[in-house]
């Protein structure tokens, strides 16, 4: 029979401690998540309808709905995304695929890096400057969408450079072997085998857009604005625009009397529409991974 | 270095080599090598790693330039044109089939991976390249094993079909030039002979640049054989000559015996 040293049977002991700990470790991580989502839940119950979704804000935004800030949150993303995605992914590919190391690629580099690290009110006092100042659009949507295309930039080139770089090489070598130019090699076979991570980078920004109060509150969020319920297009982008995170700070610091329920709802359907987000883009990129081709 | 072909078909050069020198930042991987290759010729080029074999590979078809720190002097002519000068460098490269060490299926369909060289090149109608998939996927005896799932993916191949399929990629162009580097490495005794038949029919169209770290290869299969080491060419011979009691240089038959250090 075969029977246990005294080693072998420490190291097992060690081993189920050690795994119950990192256990510990991970469900002390996913703690405060429930806690804060249960008790968000909990408290905006009252409020939470479809109504509260698509109504103004009431009575000096004592009362009513969401409806203001919430289109406000969209049209700031989206149009922040319109100008982040285009430029961060075109440029992750000028970096990764044609740019040979020079200090002009290692200055862009180090530029992705610390910018990546600048807190939102420098970018939003950088907004102020460039976009509502200098470039003369005022406190608007487009404004303050630009400060966040800016802010959300440099992670946008990060995440693209790192699914460029799960390509293997030896694929681009194989192409560049048949006579393929870099585009052609980049079209056919670089980005169908990258688009998965190269998106999911992109929408994983939606929600650190959709959260950031500092950067919107200089350049185009405002305090209150009343505009047609249930209309899509009820703002104009040169105009400015209330915001979900905004709306959150001040019905909970700067108006007295607000009804128990709404500063709760208000940040449960910020952090639902951001989970939702997250959830779109696990989706596909379990999508795009069964697709995977080697 | 004398060479002395057998007969004269062969003299002509479709390749002239002159002091080639290449350096990957300040290490020097080809220290001025000279040689010619001639036409419908297979060429074994033997030596240990580190030899400067692929790099030489690299500079006739010009993917070297990928490589950032390498500096290439002296000259590579094909058909008497200085490869530098050619301004068409996917031509070039269309001129040259490729087939490296460890086979790489591109992430396409079988039937993909041999129609792409042909469709970077401007080839669109489908008929046409239904005859140029068949064709190149005879050539390299891959046909029989993969005519009924043309769509399936190459990445999904085995190893030594793999690298069969890369082999019908590389002749997807029709090449002048087949160069071949160390294809054995990765593929089972079986397939290798089954490959080494296919070369042998090709030389009849195309002429062969084939490293190998298996000097057996180079003697069943070239006409002569170069041996390089450490970047410079110690040898370059009709293969009998180089596998011979005595070959000009004392370390080509310490190698090619298997008694080198």
């Amino acid at each position: 029979m075969f029977t246990e040293t005294e080693i072998s049977k420490r190291k097992r002991q060690t081993e189920n401690v050690m795994r119950i700990f990192f256990l510990v470790m991970t469900s002390l991580m996913i703690l405060p998540l429930l806690l804060i989502i249960g008790y968000l839940l909990y408290k905006a119950l009252p409020v939470l309808s479809l109504e509260f979704l698509f109504t103004n804000p009431k009575d000096n935004m004592r009362a009513g709905g969401l409806w203001a800030p919430f289109l406000g949150t969209i049209y700031l993303v989206v149009v922040s995304l319109f100008v982040s995605a285009p430029i961060g992914i075109f440029a992750a590919v000028y970096l990764n695929e044609y740019a040979r190391e020079s200090w002009f690629t290692r200055i862009t580099n180090l530029a992705v890096v610390n910018l990546a690290g600048v807190p939102s009110i420098v970018h939003a006092l950088f907004g102020v400057g460039a976009f509502v100042l200098f470039a003369g659009l005022g406190e608007s949507i487009l404004a303050a969408s630009l400060t966040l295309a800016i802010m959300t930039l440099p992670v946008i080139i990060a995440s693209t450079t790192e699914a460029l770089k799960a390509v293997p090489m030896s694929f681009r070598e194989a192409c560049w072997n048949l006579g393929a130019t870099r585009w052609q090699t980049i079209r056919r076979i670089v980005i169908p085998n990258s688009i998965s991570g190269i998106l999911t980078g992109v929408i994983l920004q939606v929600s650190r857009a959709a959260g950031e109060t500092a950067p919107i509150m200089f350049t185009g969020a405002v305090f209150y604005k009343n505009i047609t319920e249930g209309n899509l297009f009820a703002y104009n982008i040169t105009e400015q625009c209330m915001a979900l995170s905004l709306h959150l700070f001040t019905i909970s610091t700067q108006v007295p009397d607000v009804t128990e329920g709404i500063p709760y709802g208000t940040a449960v359907v910020l952090v639902g529409s951001v989970l939702l987000v997250n959830a779109a883009s696990i989706v596909l990129r379990v999508y795009l991974r069964t697709r995977k081709k080697w | 270095m004398k060479t002395n072909s057998q007969n004269g078909s062969q003299m002509t050069p479709i390749i002239e080599v002159t002091d080639l020198r290449v350096h990957y930042g300040d290490k020097l991987a080809l220290k001025g090598v000279s040689f010619d290759v001639y036409q419908n010729e297979i060429l074994g080029i033997i030596g240990p790693a580190q030899s400067g074999k692929t790099t030489l590979l690299k500079v006739i078809n010009r993917t070297l330039e990928f490589t950032p720190d390498a500096t290439i002097e002296g000259s590579v002519k094909l058909d008497g044109e200085d490869i530098s000068t050619i301004s068409d460098v996917y031509g070039l490269r269309r001129r040259i089939g490729m087939v490296q060490p460890l086979p790489v299926g591109l992430p396409l369909s079988i039937y993909d991976n041999v129609a792409f060289a042909p469709r970077t090149a401007g080839i669109r109608s489908k008929s046409e390249l239904d005859v140029i998939v068949e064709r190149c996927l005879q050539q390299a005896a891959l046909w029989e094993e993969v005519k009924e799932r043309l769509n399936t993916l190459g990445t999904q191949l085995s190893g030594g079909q793999q690298q069969r399929l890369t082999i019908a990629r590389a002749l997807s162009h029709q090449p002048e030039i087949l160069c071949l580097d160390e294809f054995s490495i990765a593929v089972d005794p079986v397939t290798t002979m089954r490959i080494e038949e296919v070369l042998k029919t090709l030389r009849t169209e195309m002429t062969i640049l084939l490293v190998t770290n298996l000097v057996q290869q180079a003697k069943r299969l070239a006409n002569r054989t170069a041996f390089f080491l450490n970047g410079d060419l110690i040898e370059i011979d009709t293969t009998d000559i180089i596998f011979s009691e005595n070959p000009a240089e004392q370390a080509t038959y310490d190698y090619v015996n298997g008694t080198f250090g």
